[in-house]
């Protein structure tokens, strides 16, 4: 154990941790949300945020970024690919819990038949990016199959072999974000994109908070989380609640995938085993269908992460998250805050 | 469309009942059943020699692929127990079918030499150890929560062995030697020569003979008969342990853990039970995998394979063994006779899991009592929907 090394580089390893947990919170709030309102683990939520990343990375690619360049030369970039993931991760939690929920959620079936269907609509979240260029020739072929009889033909592997090219391996940005060094005091020096991250996270979760406080919508997500049946009566869809719960869940999630490619700049199609379980032990930390619970467990994940892995060695980071989880749930498994979304809390 | 696919299902499972009810009739007297499963067991002994055509996989090794599915299969009855019989969904199961990879790789071939079969048992029981260390602190966590712990458990595994020098770290550890074998190295006791059917006519084929009892890289046929002994070995014990008072402890926890506790279920000890007794045979079905592969790496047990455990315990029918080993063929024969889905076998899995899950929630053979049960209320509520009285 190194703790020199912790002690000499604490604010340093805070400030980086608080990164990479600002990621894992706006990831936490989607599991946090589904969580407050069926009682249910959205499983396939880490994917959902994969496919951001992903979607990122395609805009760069198809704007034509390239070079390095600082964070305000990438920011119309950015925008783009801001709108873009946060539409395409939305989107796809909808549809995850049109497919994988809803009908079972009516039928009220058990739990874990539920987990397990979501497990489902992971590995084929996940799987079809894996295999994104077998998918793409396949559907080359059907379409070249009809346009054949016609004597033509549309090449579209050749048009996308660009977004589908190393479909098992990693897809980096292909534009490089330099950090700027905004102020240094001793060893410890704080960037812009380190400053970014963290504001525009905290933008996010106080907005959705006020968001659920105060508008129609947040009330009604309140109400369903509370008691289904009086919200039903009192005149709220609940079906649709529960879907544009899920819709939120998806933005906050593409926006979180804005924010880990500033941070990270590259992705695999099975980014999301890993970071599903981190977000999920946030949430859990903080109390599961508590906001403010995500934020707090979030943060504090992403912290003692960074301190964990500047004990044992940085090979060794991915077990804290695991160890914390169990020894939450063995513990105090309602969480730091408790677990309430329909209260007055949320 | 809706109410008919389901009249349509509910009509053709009770048909198959019924020609089940028939078969078992006439098939479930005890002097007929007993040759029965004698010439059966013999005929999957002899899979690998007979060669048949369509079910031998044109494009890969035969009894490979036979040993590949025994190996799920075990994986498959064991998981059966934790998560059919239990109720207890284990997403890290692949960690338990990793120590006993690794214990044999550790123990026969990158710290030691030891013989096989003496290293069996042990590994086995340091599954066991493993399965009741992770258990102990984790089964108090209920439903969807354990879940996620077993995952991450799988995951700790996984990521200890790829950092642990002692373990073989990333680079795994490399020529695990093949079990001892029966007779003379180069001719075996005897010599079984395989069936070539290329012709149309089956034709003895002397140029490919099993050496009966030598393991060895050429020929897996030897190892599909040690899985396939020790699956048979694993389904007797199991059954008898699932008939008796164990059995209906487990399923009485799986319905209702609390009125389980207040008729005087210790729930938490079978539980645990049941989480030990997978992990004891997800360690043996990851020591022959270990001693057949040769090599092993942490590579080798991804988080997915879990998943894929899963997958075949559900699709199969959970808590029903036959089910469960029939999920296990579903998902490791398919692919390999079906050579072309490979790169698909993942992604059509998952399509299968959130369609079976909606369609038919029980799995495609779930176990007798429930499917009887099913039957009945389905009857139970025909007959009150006719006895209403018109007003």
């Amino acid at each position: 154990m190194d703790f020199s090394f912790l002690f000499s580089n604490f604010f340093e390893l805070s400030i980086t941790g608080l990164v990479l947990g600002s990621v894992y919170a706006l990831v936490a709030l989607g599991y946090t949300l589904v969580y407050g309102v069926l009682q249910l683990i959205n499983f396939a939520h880490a994917d959902v945020f994969m496919w951001g990343t992903f979607v990122v990375a395609w805009v760069f690619i198809l704007t034509g970024a390239s070079g390095s360049t600082t964070l305000l030369g990438a920011a119309p970039y950015l925008l783009i690919a801001l709108v873009a993931a946060a539409s395409a991760s939305g989107g796809l939690a909808m549809l995850v819990e049109r497919i994988a929920y809803r009908r079972l959620v009516r039928k009220r079936a058990l739990s874990y038949i539920i987990l397990i269907s979501a497990i489902g609509a992971s590995f084929v979240l996940s799987e079809t990016m894996g295999i994104r260029d077998k998918v793409v020739a396949l559907i080359d072929g059907i379409i070249n199959a009809v346009v054949g009889l016609f004597g033509g033909h549309i090449d579209i592997v050749g048009w996308l072999s660009d977004y589908t090219s190393r479909a098992r391996g990693v897809t980096t940005l292909p534009l490089t974000i330099k950090p700027q060094v905004v102020f240094s005091a001793g060893n410890f020096s704080v960037r812009d994109t380190d400053l970014t991250i963290i504001l525009a996270a905290l933008i996010m979760m106080i907005g959705l908070d006020q968001f659920i406080r105060r508008t129609r919508l947040g009330r009604e997500i309140r109400a369903v989380a509370q008691d289904p049946e009086a919200a039903a009566l009192m005149g709220s869809n609940s079906t649709s609640v529960v879907s544009k719960t899920f819709l939120i869940g998806g933005i906050m999630a593409g926006v979180a995938a804005v924010l880990y490619q500033i941070k990270v700049g590259a992705t695999t199609f099975d980014l999301g085993v890993v970071l599903g379980i981190k977000a999920f032990t946030a949430a859990v930390l903080g109390g599961i269908g508590n906001l403010r619970g995500a934020l707090l467990g979030g943060l504090l994940l992403g912290v003692v992460e960074n301190y964990g892995s500047a004990l044992f060695g940085t090979q060794w980071k991915d077990v804290v998250a695991f160890l914390l989880l169990v020894l939450i749930l063995l513990v105090r498994p309602t969480g730091l805050l408790g677990q309430t979304l329909g209260r007055a809390r949320a | 469309m809706n109410h008919f696919a389901r009249t349509a299902g509910d009509w053709i499972s009770d048909r198959w009942a019924t020609v089940g009810d028939r078969v078992s009739d006439v098939v479930g007297k005890r002097p007929v059943k007993i040759p029965l499963i004698i010439v059966g067991v013999a005929l999957v002994y002899l899979l690998p020699i007979l060669n048949l055509p369509i079910i031998a996989t044109p494009e890969s090794d035969f009894p490979t692929v036979l040993f590949t599915v025994t190996v799920y299969a075990i994986v498959a009855v064991g998981l059966n127990i934790v998560t059919g019989y239990a109720g207890l969904l284990d997403l890290g199961y692949v960690g338990f079918y990793a120590t006993g990879a690794y214990v044999i790789g550790l123990l026969t071939a990158y710290h030691f030499a030891w013989p096989f079969l003496l290293v069996l048992p042990i590994a086995m029981l340091i599954t066991l150890v493993t399965g009741v260390l992770l258990g102990a602190p984790t089964l108090r966590v209920r439903g969807d929560y354990l879940a996620i712990v077993t995952m991450g458990f799988g995951e700790l595994i996984r990521i200890t062995i790829r950092n642990t020098a002692w373990l073989g770290g990333t680079s795994g550890i490399k020529s695990i030697p093949a079990p001892q074998g029966i007779g003379d190295k180069s001719t075996g006791v005897f010599q079984i020569p395989h069936l070539d059917w290329s012709t149309g006519t089956p034709l003895v084929d002397l140029n490919r003979q099993t050496k009966f009892l030598v393991f060895g890289v050429l020929d897996a046929t030897p190892y599909f008969w040690l899985a396939l002994t020790a699956l048979i070995v694993i389904i007797v014990i199991e059954r008898l342990v699932k008939r008796g008072r164990v059995g209906r402890m487990w399923e009485a926890t799986r319905e209702d853990e609390d009125a389980a506790e207040i008729m005087g279920v210790p729930t938490f000890k079978f539980k645990l039970l049941a989480f030990a007794s997978g992990a004891f045979i997800g360690g043996l079905a990851g020591a022959l995998f270990a001693s057949k592969a040769g090599y092993i790496n942490p590579i080798s047990f991804p988080a997915n394979l879990s998943m894929l455990f899963v997958a075949a315990v559900v699709i199969g029918g959970s808590g029903n063994r036959w089910g469960a080993i029939i999920g296990a063929i579903i998902v490791a024969y398919l692919p390999e006779r079906f050579r072309q889905l490979e790169d698909w076998r993942l992604l059509f899995f998952g399509i299968a899991l959130v369609a079976i899950v909606s369609f038919r929630p029980q799995g495609l053979f779930p176990p007798g009592n429930r499917a009887r049960a099913q039957r009945a209320a389905r009857r139970a509520a025909r007959d009150a929907q006719r006895e209403v009285p018109v007003v």
